[in-house]
């Protein structure tokens, strides 16, 4: 537990726009990302995969494979452990299909072999005979009590008995009385949404190497958002002791919350285990789409009660998540995120998680949340609309504050929303004239963040500068925000810190780069660290003074003399003490090792400007502003790289990215030609606004900032779009034909 | 069929290589020279994560074959900067936080530099119609356009 009763406010590094130090490496092409590792004697790994959405896997037969020349290898489930952790069970049958593949894309059996082509001739040589039964792939087809069974009896407790064999978890939030709430409206509306499934789309496809020694130590290198969770993952996979496997974070192509997880690391591990040479595996593009993400699709109903004067009365949800074929729990963010913003008496929130025929989904920014949400701000907007009032003076009448009971229970600390839909109101954008076609809308987002298990390591060097050591990969430019802390706690300038992200081997467990834990947690540890280490240098210079170690402070990056002893001795800098730390008692270090609570929740608000043809239904952004809470924005460009980069995801979801199946269960679009991300001749500037309302949590006020930016451009672009062009649409992707087609029908 | 022997030019010094027939030029550069700067996000030419110059045009190296550079002029990012002295756009990219993973860098870079060379004054549009090409899925675009404007303006001596 993190108690921190003063949040500092004036700052020297912190805030500044520094130079990342990661940068020129990555302008000059020198940083290794996953692909970028080979070994002498490296042999390369595939993945053969199934083409069918379900089958009975009756045979597989690699005899002819291995009788090729230079293949070293063939392996299937068999040659992975059988751990009695379903969980990991679960990760392990969606590296390696075990009896029955299923969905399109599944794997099935990997070779290792001396070159490409002959690993792509071994493919074709293995021989798999498949039973194809039915399948279902859509999330209201799956929860009917007749579908095709995805996986037998894997529901959890939650699940209501007579529910579908697909529904694997149930959830139910809220509070008050519904009906009264209901019955106090002036005007209620019930919508149903659907949302496709997207994936994460980083453009770095996953990759990693594996040597397994006859020992039975293993190294691992791989672009993974979490070293410690992929050691874990995989060393339960293979049934060997977590301290035998090294795994070493390369840098990371983006990630988005889809590398948090393993798809073929345990897979390279077999394979090289079984070849006595190391073994590389890079995903292709198509094997991205097919079985790595997305994210979950969504059913969802809506039912929201308002006053004439628009005060929300009561709200209701029910949201329907497929998941893919396993079980996962991802309906419960978006049940509890669903009406986070607002200060509601009565609410309800239920959440259903089916199994399909589809990859399993991965978390992806926000996980659960954007849809959700979607769905919410769409029918308060709608209540606006239909009762006449400004949708911004509704949301701040209804906004969440400090001391809300949250719609999933918590009562909210010290929040931004408030100020944060005052920046919007205030800001220029919200008032600037539309032309023809055109609409804007708006609405608000909500992520809660995560604190979690982190440990930092920091050492003073001899030379005057420090080294921090921390075991959270840099996805988007953490390693200056780190150093920024280091820096601003001992008072040195920032060039003086260099910070690495290290392997599994040498700092204790460090949770997963996700839930925009990092700059939250990790920072926090590595002030702490640098008190530690601050406490040495005062203890040290306390003796050779030879005053009591508590009449000596640390100020601007020098011990001086403090109370009866001020002014007594010249101050010591951090350079004078770490010259001759040798000779006062060794080494000079701080450690600090937390499992970090506290991390505020955040909000946005997003303001979208689109033009609608009404002759071709394609929708243009033509302006964008994002406002945000970030608590405290240590580095204020990669905060507001976070809220611009999320923000264009949540406009190509609402837009444009889908997962297309068709009939036969088969993905029909896994490639960036037909799953069509934004790119840059799409979008506008995105124009930000940072807000500081400091996190109580954080000695620095920090709150995480990476997620919520996704959450609300759903909503923000289906808002407006209604208001372009006079109807309404309650599904995504927003597509050209679908919005045609909506225009068409209103006549 | 046999490997076959090219001998190309790469970022102006002279550069031999055998290569299988099928084996694309982005495979050639990272495995068979190590220059692993070009990245493959996507192999079928819609990520840009692999744009090289060759012979003054930009290409996806992956969708060219190594056997087709005998005799090629070509560029990657590893010769953008002249020793210590970054290019104004590396320089840019760094100082305006115009990357946040870096996977798009290179390819943007090498995209960007031939826009600049042949429009040294590219409008807000004309840059993003350019780069349409080159993927970013962690920026939003903003800061790359504005990063390539304030080199332009730096290269402009503006
Ligand atoms: S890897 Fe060549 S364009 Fe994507
Ligand atoms: S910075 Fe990550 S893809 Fe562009």
């Amino acid at each position: 537990m993190n108690v921190v009763s003063k949040t500092k406010a004036d700052f020297k590094v912190v805030g500044t726009r520094v130079a990342r130090p990661d940068g020129v490496d990555k302008v000059t092409g020198r940083a290794l990302y996953g692909a970028d590792f080979s070994v002498p004697g490296m042999q390369v790994g595939l993945i053969l995969r199934s083409p069918h959405a379900h089958a009975i896997i009756n045979s597989i037969d690699a005899s002819d494979a291995l009788a090729l020349p230079g293949v070293k290898a063939v392996v299937t489930s068999a040659d992975l452990g059988l751990p009695e952790d379903e969980s990991l069970r679960d990760v392990q049958d969606n590296c390696m299909a075990r009896g029955k593949v299923l969905y399109d894309g599944h794997a099935v059996a990997a070779v290792a072999a001396k070159d490409m082509v002959t690993a792509k001739a071994a493919l074709k040589l293995i021989k798999v005979d498949y039973t194809p039964l039915p399948h279902v792939t859509e999330v209201d087809e799956a929860i009917k009590v007749d579908a095709p069974v995805v996986q037998e009896a894997r529901a959890d407790d939650s699940v209501p008995e007579g529910s579908s064999p697909n529904v694997t978890h149930y959830c139910e939030f809220g509070h008050g009385d519904l009906e009264a709430g209901f019955a106090s409206a002036d005007k209620i509306i019930e919508r149903s949404f659907t949302t496709a499934a997207t994936h994460q789309g980083y453009i770095e496809p996953h990759a990693c190497l594996a040597t397994f020694g006859n020992d039975g130590k293993a190294d691992l290198w791989c672009c993974t958002q979490g070293q410690f969770f992929v050691r874990e993952l995989c060393a339960g996979i293979m049934e060997m002791e977590a301290s035998q496997l090294r795994v070493t974070a390369s840098e990371i192509g983006g990630g988005f919350g889809g590398k948090t997880t393993v798809f073929i690391e345990p897979v390279a591990l077999a394979l090289s285990r079984k070849a006595g040479r190391p073994v590389k595996i890079v995903m292709s593009r198509v094997d991205v789409f097919r079985a790595t993400g997305p994210t979950v699709s969504s059913s969802m109903d809506v039912r929201i009660g308002m006053t004439k004067d628009g005060r929300i009365t009561a709200g209701e949800a029910k949201l329907r998540y497929q998941g893919g074929a396993f079980p996962c729990v991802t309906v419960d963010m978006g049940a509890q995120a669903a009406f986070a913003a607002y200060d509601m008496e009565a609410v309800r929130t239920q959440g259903w998680n089916a199994l399909t025929n589809r990859p399993k989904e991965a978390a992806y920014r926000a996980p659960g949340a954007p849809m959700a949400i979607y769905a919410v701000e769409s029918v308060v907007d709608e209540l606006c609309q239909e009762l006449d009032l400004d949708p911004l003076d509704v949301r701040l009448k209804n906004a969440a504050d400090a001391g809300t009971k949250a719609s999933y229970g918590v009562t909210f600390d010290q929040i931004g929303l408030r100020a944060t839909l005052e920046a919007a109101k205030e800001h220029a954008h919200y008032h600037a004239p539309l032309g023809e076609n055109q609409g804007r809308g708006l609405s608000c987002g909500f992520w809660f963040n995560f604190g979690g298990n982190t440990c930092v390591s920091l050492n003073v060097n001899s030379d005057g500068t420090v080294g921090v050591t921390e075991g959270n990969p840099d996805i988007g430019g953490s390693r200056a925000s780190i150093s920024m802390m280091a820096a601003e706690e001992m008072g040195i300038p920032y060039e003086k810190v260099r910070t690495v992200i290290t392997d599994t081997n040498s700092l204790g467990h460090n949770d997963v780069t996700d839930g925009s834990r990092v700059t939250f947690a990790v920072g926090l540890a590595t002030i702490e660290a640098a008190r530690a280490a601050i406490r040495v240098m005062c203890s040290r210079v306390a003796k050779i003074w030879g005053i009591d170690e508590d009449a000596v402070v640390w100020e601007d990056g020098a011990a001086k003399p403090s109370g009866p002893n001020a002014g007594d001795f010249e101050p010591m800098t951090l350079a004078d003490i770490a010259a001759i730390a040798s000779e006062t008692g060794g080494p000079i270090a701080g450690h600090h090792e937390v499992n970090a609570e506290g991390a505020g929740v955040s909000f946005g608000v997003h303001l979208a400007d689109v033009e609608v043809d009404p002759e071709t239904g394609a929708t243009q952004v033509l302006r964008y502003t994002v406002f945000q809470d970030a608590g405290k924005a240590v580095h204020p460009d990669y905060v507001e790289g976070q809220m611009q980069g999320g923000a264009v995801q949540g406009i190509g979801w609402a837009l444009n990215e889908e997962y297309i199946y068709g009939e036969d269960g088969r993905l029909q679009n896994a490639g960036f030609l037909d799953y069509r991300i934004p790119v840059a001749s799409d979008l506008p500037n995105i124009d930000t606004v940072i807000l500081e309302i400091p996190n109580p949590g954080h000695p620095y006020g920090v709150r995480g900032v990476g997620e919520t930016p996704i959450v609300p451009p759903l909503a923000a672009l289906s808002n407006a779009v209604s208001r372009a062009v006079g109807v309404r649409l309650h599904e995504l992707p927003m597509s050209p034909p679908k919005i045609l087609k909506a225009i068409t029908a209103k006549g | 069929m046999k490997n076959i022997h090219v001998s190309t030019t790469i970022n102006g010094d002279d550069a031999e290589f055998v290569c299988a027939p099928e084996e694309t030029l982005l495979d050639a550069l990272r495995n068979r020279l190590g220059l692993s700067g070009a990245k493959e996000g996507c192999g079928t030419g819609d990520c840009g994560a692999c744009t090289v110059e060759m012979d003054g045009r930009l290409v996806c190296s992956c969708l060219v074959l190594g056997a087709e550079v005998q005799d090629a002029q070509i560029k990657t990012v590893e010769g953008m900067a002249i020793g210590e002295a970054l290019h104004p756009l590396q320089q840019a990219f760094i100082d305006h936080a115009a990357l946040q993973c870096g996977i798009c860098t290179p390819g943007i870079l090498v995209a960007a530099k031939t826009l600049l060379e042949r429009n040294p004054d590219p409008s807000d549009t004309e840059i993003r119609y350019w780069l349409a090409g080159n993927l970013c899925r962690c920026t939003g675009y903003d800061k790359i356009i504005k990063a390539v404007q304030i080199a332009a303006a730096d290269m402009r001596g503006a």
